[in-house]
């Protein structure tokens, strides 16, 4: 039933992304892609892999911004999922009940054995979280790595989504936002983390929490030039300092 | 939004189809365009041919057409699915009614403006699949169905004057002036569309779109990826909007302007003239609303090319 679930545990499993932190390294869409080509929907398929003209689902895309602002601007590295909202259009345009978002945790999957790759639901989706298989003629997104995070053959500190247990700079935590006790609902308390557009009434699950304020832009004045290195014409020091610098 | 041929063939030829399902039963009432069952059957082979065309062609944009069927079972929320569920409740009544006319030589009105309400309902449908996306602020709206509405009335006035116009070729017959209304409704709608989607745009932004906006002026440095995914080619289409104005000149002459010109050469030059001008001019108003929904998708931007650098959307 593609209709959003009207009783529910109250459980929001979602992730919670530092854009403070993250440094743009593609990790957590690298690992997303290996774990998840053998997961839930698999396969994410790529085509012309290794030629122009490559292209294949992802469910995790990390974009560059500069922001720019008077005195100064900064680069914001911004991963881009699924955001599992709680008025998730996505769901209710599905035409067939493939599209569905779970009671017990408001995880939003789709029934690939019931899609039909009409695409409405990636129309309806403001994040671009879905990306259609023409290879398999089916609708694709995260799963919050759905195969995880309940997996019990997995140590307990693995069942987190791949892209929070590969984070090397710590940028993504996974946890329940409908318990105001949660480590993910302090860190959007304490940090104000927001919501991604608002005013578009999704209600997305996950949380961004912002850069945090800059001390000081670039300095004025410029770099300080160095002093020129003594005796630098003499090869013997030449030699000790080309020894010493490496 | 890229603009599928067989959606933009769905839903200009099921429009005109389900229009003259609404308007031959309404002329019939009126006595306005013969009764003869052989007229019955050209306009309803002609009608069901639209609609039955129409249907399947939405089907081949599928990724997996075999699984259709299924479309059907979720029409609680969705609006796709209500489509499908009552397009194929409209075959009934239309489809009794154009039986009886055709085969019993019995026109039952009651059963012809029950499937004509049908038929309206259908369109509707089509339009609020479009007009309930908030992401496509171009789609978000109320010219949006009375568009869908208008546009399928007058194609459809357009049809069934060229094919009473056949029939009594060269005689003067009584439809021409609704049809004229048709056109002028249909022209006001999408010119007002036009002036909407000008002049205002989606409350959402690069700013919003990323929560830095209170931060400064959001640009993209880089994207996630080199080459185009699935999110550019299916929501970031640009080819027309180069051609907008040129396009939209062309959808102006070709679905409004000329028709309007050809049915009222057609309403003051009675006898062959006229008969063969109510002719061009549904074929001119065909060839138009293709261009006009084409542009429909192809002007419509998508707040996810936000994420890929466009400002506004």
């Amino acid at each position: 039933m593609t209709s959003l679930p009207t009783a529910t545990t109250g459980k929001k499993l979602g992730l919670v992304i530092d854009l403070d932190i993250c440094v743009g390294c593609h990790a957590c869409a690298v690992i997303c892609k290996e774990w998840n080509t053998g997961g839930h929907m698999a396969p994410l398929t790529d085509v012309n892999a290794y030629e122009a003209g490559q292209y294949g689902v992802w469910f995790n895309r990390v974009h560059a911004y500069e922001v720019v602002a008077e005195g100064g601007g900064q680069t914001v590295h911004f991963p881009r999922s699924c955001l599992h909202c709680e008025n998730a259009a996505c769901v209710t345009v599905c035409p067939t009940g493939a599209s569905y978002k779970r009671s017990e945790d408001g995880i939003v999957l789709i029934d690939e054995h019931k899609c039909i790759g009409c695409k409405l639901c990636s129309w309806a989706c403001p994040y671009g979280a879905r990306e259609y298989d023409d290879q398999v003629g089916v609708m694709k997104k995260c799963t919050l790595c759905i195969d995880r995070i309940y997996n019990e053959n997995l140590e307990e500190i693995d069942r987190v989504p791949a892209c929070v247990s590969t984070c090397p700079a710590g940028a993504r935590h996974f946890g329940d936002h409908g318990d105001p006790d949660s480590k993910v609902s302090k860190l959007v308390a304490e940090r104000q983390g927001y919501d991604l557009m608002p005013e578009m009434g999704y209600a997305p699950t996950n949380k961004y929490l912002p850069p945090r304020p800059k001390r000081d832009f670039a300095q004025t004045d410029g770099p300080t030039e160095l002093a020129a290195m003594p005796n630098a014409d003499q090869p013997l020091l030449r030699w000790v300092d080309r020894l010493l610098s490496r | 939004m890229h603009p599928a041929y067989s959606v933009i063939f769905f839903t200009t030829a099921s429009g005109a189809g389900y229009g003259m399902m609404v308007w031959l039963p309404v002329l019939l009432g009126l006595g306005w365009i013969p009764t003869d069952r052989y007229f019955g059957l050209t306009g309803f082979a002609i009608a069901f041919g639209l609609v039955t065309a129409g249907l399947l062609s939405s089907t081949f944009h599928l990724g997996r057409p075999e699984r259709a069927w299924r479309a059907l079972s979720q029409w609680r929320s969705s609006w796709l699915s209500r489509e499908g569920v009552v397009a194929i409740l409209t075959y009934i009544p239309t489809g009794l009614f154009g039986l009886a006319w055709v085969f019993l030589d019995e026109i039952n009105l009651g059963l012809g403006l029950l499937g004509a309400a049908l038929c309206l309902i259908t369109v509707y449908c089509t339009a609020m699949i479009y007009a309930s996306l908030k992401t496509i602020h171009a789609w978000c709206n109320a010219w949006t169905i009375a568009g869908y509405m208008a546009f399928a009335m007058m194609t459809s006035a357009l049809a069934v004057n060229a094919l009473d116009q056949l029939w009594r070729f060269g005689e003067t017959t009584r439809f021409g002036p609704l049809v004229l209304i048709a056109l002028a409704i249909g022209y006001a709608v999408k010119l007002g569309y036009w002036r909407y989607i000008d002049t205002t745009r989606s409350a959402s932004d690069a700013g919003t779109a990323t929560g830095l906006g209170g931060l400064g002026k959001v640009q993209l440095f880089e994207g996630p990826h080199t080459e185009e995914n699935y999110l550019n080619k299916e929501m970031g289409f640009r080819v027309a909007r180069k051609h907008a104005k040129r396009l939209r000149r062309i959808a102006r002459l070709l679905a409004f302007e000329l028709p309007s010109l050809l049915i009222i050469l057609s309403l003051t030059t009675p006898g062959p003239i006229g008969s063969t001008a109510a002719v061009i001019a549904f074929i001119l108003g065909a060839i138009g609303i293709v261009v006009e929904r084409w542009l429909f998708f192809a002007e419509a931007k998508h707040v996810v090319n936000l994420y890929y650098g466009a400002t506004t959307a």
